[in-house]
């Protein structure tokens, strides 16, 4: 008796919030923490509190591999969560994935809010729009990158911080001068492929890979080693010779040298704005990315990094309704446009710009609309739409492998990006051979 | 001379040898098996299809000349790992034999670092080598010697070499104490007597009777260094810079776990397997003969 009271109690102590509720679950999978991760539970649970059918679960399963990687055992396993963040290196293989994924733009048309695919910005959503039109999954955090200019350590090496940094001719010189006055680390870079590469490519209108950098077929090949690319790598193997440039890692490890204010430029993503205005302790500034004048149609438009929302299959037509209402709740403009302003990622749409401009963010913090105009001044080309390549996390290793080779003056940006090129081209074609 | 027990019947051997045929077949033969058929395949991610490349995998991976120069990557990594972690084992052993008074704390400190988990201890390392905030690197910039190994292939092998081995200095020291404490003191008493000094007793006594707990660590130890030494080099290098760190175990865990292609992930760990099966058998077949029990 006293034993099955106890398992009643137990059992009951168990189910009760569930119970209590009555709400339908919907697990949400992202790869964020740190201040990023704390604005991600407020919007989920600013959800949760806004209405009483469903209940978000926000869960961090580590950085976007991994998120994607336990996205895709839980799958296998049949224990997907119903959103799954998937950063837009990932984009080939979901969208190839079509039996795994349900098409964000049916789940939110379905659940009720009145889904306008207008709505968002062409530039922003066309990394995860298919061939027919179809937004397949919801942009979340989409950014481009920007330079960010240590102020301070412009002036302490006897250069004028107002110098025009527009193009890279500019920046060698500035490099030369900042160097001459004593500063240790004149330029250093986060993400190296995405930046120097991908988004060198179509900041100056060249194909990064051939059938419009994959968007228009599996049958791509990289066309990385162009002249355009191999002299901007040359020109930056030359600066980490000479010590101008300070190479720091694959990832984003130089934010942490640039935020404790030990470099003078920095070569990052507009949304290292929620880090930087929280921990540097000296002047910055954003300007655009650095073209070279003269080469390609520079400067045509950059584009998007960052992660989408991807819907999984597998679920109840009432979980589905919840998944749905909370993606349409995240592109609402008001929830929008404070992600923009917390974060410095792009808006998903233009009502989320206006009301960021309306509210005049952009008059009281000067540089951060940079991004946004960077990335829609210009209508894209097919060089500037963005990438759409299978395996394409391993082909940024091997391309972060041989960018190590030139800044290490091992090999010629010639050599790398011809090795990459050919190390690349086997991978896609495996891809095309498990995706027939 | 030897002793051999036989069974009538064959039920009691059976049931004797049950568990382990169980184990091994749960936790090695149906994997090693799962492996070498999707070794075979090209499957999608999710699982959804897969397409049949026969040794399609192995074709594309030993034309592919940056797999096969991490066989050599990987020959130097394991030697460096087993060198860096049985002889640092075996000199704080004899150390801890020779202690008279207090050596239950020694013992206790020197096994602590076999609790750490190898991805923690590939952070801390990281962490003391860090180009920017790391303590060694600041003593090393002090000393003039600019300490990057994020470019420097040899600093990167030595990082990574360090933070795998540190672990299993540990799990050696265990080990080899034991092995010096069964070492008859009689003998060493007689060679004493004789005036044989330290050394010499090490060398030609000592040395010899440790040989089956020296083989078995080699053994073992090798094994380590080619399988479970993915997460040190994960959390420190990420098998760079250029490809210096790229041992054969890491490239497996990647090109599955990061680059999602299960196919030549699972030719990977075929091949790893053949290679340390081979391995194995040379030690038994060579090494084993200097060995005496």
């Amino acid at each position: 008796m006293k034993k099955s009271l106890l398992g009643a109690l137990a059992v009951s102590t168990m189910l009760s919030p569930v119970a209590a509720m009555a709400q339908t679950e919907v697990q949400f999978w992202h790869a964020f923490t740190g201040r990023l991760g704390e604005l991600v539970a407020a919007q989920v649970e600013e959800f949760n509190a806004s209405q009483s059918d469903y209940v978000v679960v926000q869960s961090h399963k580590g950085n976007y591999s991994e998120t994607l990687n336990a996205g895709i055992a839980a799958f296998r396993a049949g224990e997907q969560p119903h959103i799954l963040m998937v950063f837009e290196v990932g984009t080939a293989t979901m969208m190839a994935a079509s039996g795994a994924v349900r098409p964000a733009y049916e789940v939110m048309a379905k659940s009720g809010g009145d889904f306008d695919p207008d709505a968002y910005i062409g530039s922003v959503k066309g990394y995860y729009t298919s061939t027919d039109g179809d937004m397949l999954s919801l942009p979340f955090n989409a950014s481009t990158p920007v330079l960010w200019v240590n102020r301070d350590a412009m002036t302490a090496a006897g250069v004028d911080p107002d110098t025009d940094l527009s193009t890279w001719q500019n920046v060698d010189t500035v490099l030369t001068a900042l160097q001459e006055g004593g500063e240790e680390c004149p330029l250093v870079t986060a993400w190296q492929s995405w930046i120097h590469l991908e988004n060198f490519s179509a900041y100056h209108d060249v194909p990064f890979a051939t059938q419009d950098n994959g968007f228009a077929g599996l049958d791509t090949e990289l066309a990385l080693n162009g002249p355009a690319q191999v002299a901007h790598l040359t020109a930056m193997g030359q600066w980490a010779q000479d010590g101008k440039f300070i190479y720091t890692g694959r990832r984003n490890e130089g934010g942490a040298n640039f935020r404790a204010g030990e470099c003078a430029l920095f070569t990052e993503s507009s949304a290292g704005y929620a880090g930087i205005s929280s921990e540097a302790e000296f002047d910055f500034d954003v300007r655009p990315l650095p073209y070279w004048e003269g080469v390609g149609n520079a400067p045509q438009n950059t584009i998007i990094g960052g992660a989408s929302l991807w819907v999984m299959e597998g679920h109840s037509d009432d979980e589905y309704n919840g998944a749905g209402a909370f993606l349409n709740y995240l592109s609402s403009g008001d929830v929008q446009a404070k992600w923009h302003q917390d974060t410095g990622y792009l808006p998903i749409t233009a009502e989320a710009g206006d009301i960021t401009r309306a509210a005049g963010f952009y008059a009281k913090n000067p540089g951060t609309d940079i991004a946004v105009i960077q990335m829609t001044a210009k209508e894209p080309t097919a060089n500037s739409k963005g990438l759409r390549l299978g395996s394409f996390d391993q082909i940024r290793g091997i391309i972060d492998e041989e960018l190590e080779g030139i800044w290490s003056g091992d090999k010629t940006a010639q050599e790398a990006m011809d090795s990459a090129k050919e190390r690349g081209d086997a991978l896609l074609r495996r891809f095309e051979a498990a995706n027939r | 001379m030897q002793k051999r027990v036989t069974f009538r019947g064959w039920w009691l051997p059976a049931l004797l040898i049950a568990p382990q045929v169980l184990v091994s077949a749960v936790f090695f033969f149906y994997p090693a098996g799962q492996a070498i058929w999707q070794s075979l395949f090209i499957p999608d991610p999710f699982g959804l299809s897969s397409q049949f490349v026969g040794l399609g995998n192995f074709e594309f991976l030993l034309s592919d000349r940056f797999y096969r120069a991490s066989f050599g990557t990987t020959a130097v990594f394991s030697i460096l790992v087993t060198l860096c972690s049985m002889i640092p084992a075996l000199f704080l052993a004899v150390i801890a034999d020779r202690l008279i008074k207090g050596s239950g704390v020694y013992r206790t400190m020197l096994i602590w670092p076999y609790a750490v988990a190898p991805a923690i201890a590939g952070v801390l390392w990281l962490f003391m080598f860090n180009t920017r905030v790391g303590v060694v690197s600041w003593y090393l910039g002090n000393l003039g010697y600019d300490w990057n190994h994020v470019l420097n292939g040899g600093e990167a092998m030595g990082l990574v070499v360090v933070a795998s081995a540190w672990g299993r200095i540990s799990y050696n020291f265990l080990f080899f104490f034991a092995a010096l404490q069964a070492v008859p003191r009689s003998v060493l008493e007689a060679a004493a007597i004789d005036g044989a000094r330290f050394w010499k007793r090490f060398w030609t006594i000592v040395l010899p009777l440790l040989s089956p707990t020296t083989f078995f660590l080699l053994v073992v130890n090798v094994v380590y260094s080619f399988f479970e030494t993915f997460g040190v080099i994960h959390t420190i290098t990420s098998g760079g810079p250029q490809q210096s760190t790229t041992v054969l175990v890491y490239k497996v865990f990647s090109d599955g776990f990061v680059g999602q292609d299960l196919g030549s992930s699972s030719a990977q760990s075929v091949i790893l397997l053949f290679v340390v099966g081979m391995l194995t058998i040379i030690q038994f077949k060579f090494v084993e003969k200097r060995v005496h029990y």
